[in-house]
């Protein structure tokens, strides 16, 4: 075993319950690398929902709470809430954070609380077994979509720059050392961070919306669709932008509370 | 450990029954409110607001629904402040799959239902005990918790201390099961210079945290312990690790949470009675038709009756045993309450060989004295001739 597994791993948990080439076990191995290099093990608490995605904390040897499906943000506000003085980061998944959970996003982002958000992005409800997902493209086949899906795709990240999230990045399964140095960032950003990542669900994504199996297939589909830069974009296309999208610095609602409460003595 | 801590805010006040309620909290120690506007609870979440962020008591925050409230406060516990929400009827159904999650993650929090009249929007601004079986069933699954029906504003006080304190013990949600005549009425209260609170302590080093004691409770710990906790909704082993597919170890959870309060019922029972010995006629009542039902049972007795009175103060877990011997010398128990007779059920099955007549009354109309006591007159007489 690895000496960080060893090290940050909750050991009688595993084996990890993610089939073989999901993402997710991509994302956990840049969190431990974020939580080894920020050295905040003792000061950080993870929150999540329900979904295949919120197993990625489960792993983790620190606290962690384990919720409902679509409730991660609103316990993670409570317990952040009634320890300001620790971090707290949530894993989620795009059905779990933009779908039921959706509405705990815009206010936790409007609240500009300081909280970490992991949201895993496979453009499907996994765990379930193939139902489409509030990011779902459109026309996409899914178990819940045999036609085709006639809904349009939330673009997860947008929202919660449009509700007030101070701290918003998407990156891809190809960008390792990227998720890590944003996890890392929006740990340390005092205020509400998003992080999307947009990952490879070789067993359902690949097998209704892509047809394919083999988790490198997605993985190079994400890379012949993604830009940096939004000029490479083109306009209607099935192409999206990575990168870090915000990073601004705004009075977080825990210190507002405190601030607040000072006076009132 | 038990030990009294003062109150600030002490003495004889008048106070409505929702206001009772927060200073009950706020003497029990609660440090975190969330909660979401509804009649006829709303005050509860006003008063916490003005109360809980002076002199750095606590936090509270309005959340964008109940939903999340039930969720914030079972966290924060986790984060090891006292907490607390309050609702009705439609927010109430709405908090009952956290719930469930507080209830098998054993967190200690204590949830408000000042009912209104149901079902749906219903009646908000009238009372019922419509929500009676709710408190017990809402959550799917099975389980047991407490649940406290307060009559009157001194017990709002008095039960929201007693709730903070029950769902510390028994690590487990506690409801006070109030309604809108008791949340809204004002009355003379009486709050003590002192309350006794429960403390319990953590252990240094928890690798088990379901681990329960010979009282079948688990320890009480929290998160940023040092104890690397994992706390899920599935059902666990005593390491808390997920082990729902484990038919062994998930139905030792089931029963040990269930056994937790019922086993323990001697402890959690609190009944009240006036003069139940040798009565021939006994009126189970609960909440605030209690009063009304004291009421008739007093004017009963005046005019000769052998008429006794039960209130039912911890609803549930049901006290069988309890009320089987308080009733024992009854040829008839009555049951009024202001719901369509669903107590009366639970009565009449540990009644087979008593008279149970079941006294409802719904659309929100509160039983008069004087037409309990018509009743009561009309089956003395019958018991007679
Ligand atoms: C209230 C509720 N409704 C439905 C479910 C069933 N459910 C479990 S996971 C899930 C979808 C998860 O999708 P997502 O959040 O995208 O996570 P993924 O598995 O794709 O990582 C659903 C619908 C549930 N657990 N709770
Ligand atoms: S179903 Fe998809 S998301 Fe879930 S573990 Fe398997 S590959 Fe990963
Ligand atoms: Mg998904």
């Amino acid at each position: 075993m690895h000496e960080l597994a060893e090290k940050y791993l909750r050991k009688e948990a595993l084996p990890l319950l993610f089939c073989p080439g999901c993402g997710n076990g991509q994302v956990l191995n840049a969190t431990v690398r974020a939580i080894d290099e920020l050295k905040v093990r003792d000061d950080l608490a993870a929150v999540s929902g329900i979904g295949c995605s919120s197993w990625i904390p489960v792993y983790l040897d620190i606290d962690v709470l384990h919720t409902l499906h679509g409730r991660a943000l609103a316990y993670a506000q409570g317990l952040k809430l009634s320890r300001p003085d620790k971090k707290v980061i949530v894993f989620t998944g795009d059905g779990d954070c933009g779908g039921i959970g959706g509405n705990h996003l815009i206010h936790a982002a409007r609240r500009n609380i300081d909280i970490t958000v992991v949201m895993i992005n496979n453009y499907i409800y996994g765990m379930t077994g193939g139902q489409k997902a509030p990011t779902t493209p459109y026309r996409s086949k899914t178990k819940t979509s045999p036609y085709g899906n006639d809904e349009n795709p939330f673009d997860v990240s947008k929202v919660v720059m449009a509700a007030g999230g101070t701290y918003v990045a998407r990156w891809t399964t190809n960008q390792p050392v990227q998720i890590q140095k944003s996890i890392q960032k929006a740990i340390t950003h005092k205020g509400f961070s998003f992080l999307e990542i947009m990952t490879q669900c070789p067993v359902q994504t690949g097998k209704y919306i892509f047809k394919n199996q083999d988790p490198w297939e997605t993985m190079q589909w994400y890379k012949d669709r993604s830009a940096t830069k939004a000029e490479d974009i083109e306009k209607g296309s099935d192409q999206f932008l990575l990168g870090e999208f915000v990073e601004d610095v705004e009075e977080e609602f825990c210190e507002r509370i405190a601030r607040e409460r000072d006076g009132l003595c | 450990m038990r030990k009294m801590v003062k109150v600030k805010e002490h003495g004889l006040k008048i106070l409505q029954g929702n206001e009772a309620c927060v200073e009950g909290a706020v003497a029990a120690g609660c440090q975190f409110f969330a909660g979401y506007p509804i009649t006829p609870a709303s005050e509860i979440a006003e008063y916490m607001a003005h109360k809980l962020p002076t002199c750095h008591q606590g936090t509270f925050v309005q959340m964008e629904d109940e939903l999340a409230s039930i969720s914030a406060i079972t966290a924060a516990r986790w984060g090891g402040n006292k907490s607390m929400t309050a609702t009705s009827g439609p927010g109430f159904s709405l908090m009952q799959e956290g719930l469930g999650y507080a209830l098998v993650t054993e967190t200690p929090t204590v949830i408000v239902n000042v009912q209104r009249g149901g079902p749906a929007t219903g009646q908000p601004t009238v009372s019922s005990n419509q929500d009676i079986y709710q408190a017990r069933y809402g959550s799917h699954g099975d389980y047991e918790l407490i649940v406290l029906a307060p009559a009157s504003v001194q017990e709002m006080f008095d039960f929201t201390v007693k709730a903070f304190n029950l769902s510390e013990e028994f690590r487990v949600p506690v409801i006070v099961l109030a309604d809108e005549i008791i949340g809204h009425m004002r009355e003379k209260i009486l709050i003590p210079e002192e309350v006794e609170l429960l403390e319990v302590e953590s252990p240094k080093h928890c690798k088990e945290p379901y681990r329960a004691d010979d009282r079948l409770i688990p320890p009480s710990v929290e998160f940023f312990q040092g104890h690397n906790l994992i706390i899920d909704g599935q059902l666990h082993d005593e390491k808390g690790n997920r082990a729902g597919h484990d038919l062994e170890i998930s139905e030792k959870l089931v029963e040990r949470l269930n056994h937790k309060i019922t086993q323990n019922i001697d402890a959690i029972t609190d009944i009240e009675t006036y003069e139940t010995e040798e009565a021939s006629i006994i009126l189970v009542s609960y909440s605030s038709v209690s009063r009304s039902a004291l009421s008739a049972v007093k004017k009963a007795r005046a005019k000769g009756v052998a008429a006794g009175w039960i209130k039912v103060n911890s609803v549930w877990p049901f006290p069988e045993k309890a009320l089987k011997e308080l009733t024992a010398s009854a040829k008839t128990v009555m049951v009024p309450e202001m719901n369509i007779g669903k107590y009366y059920r639970e009565v009449r099955g540990i009644l087979p060989d008593q008279k149970v007549v079941s006294v409802p009354l719904v659309g929100g109309k509160l039983h008069k004295p004087d037409d309990l006591l018509a009743l009561i007159l009309k089956e003395a007489k019958a018991c007679t001739n």
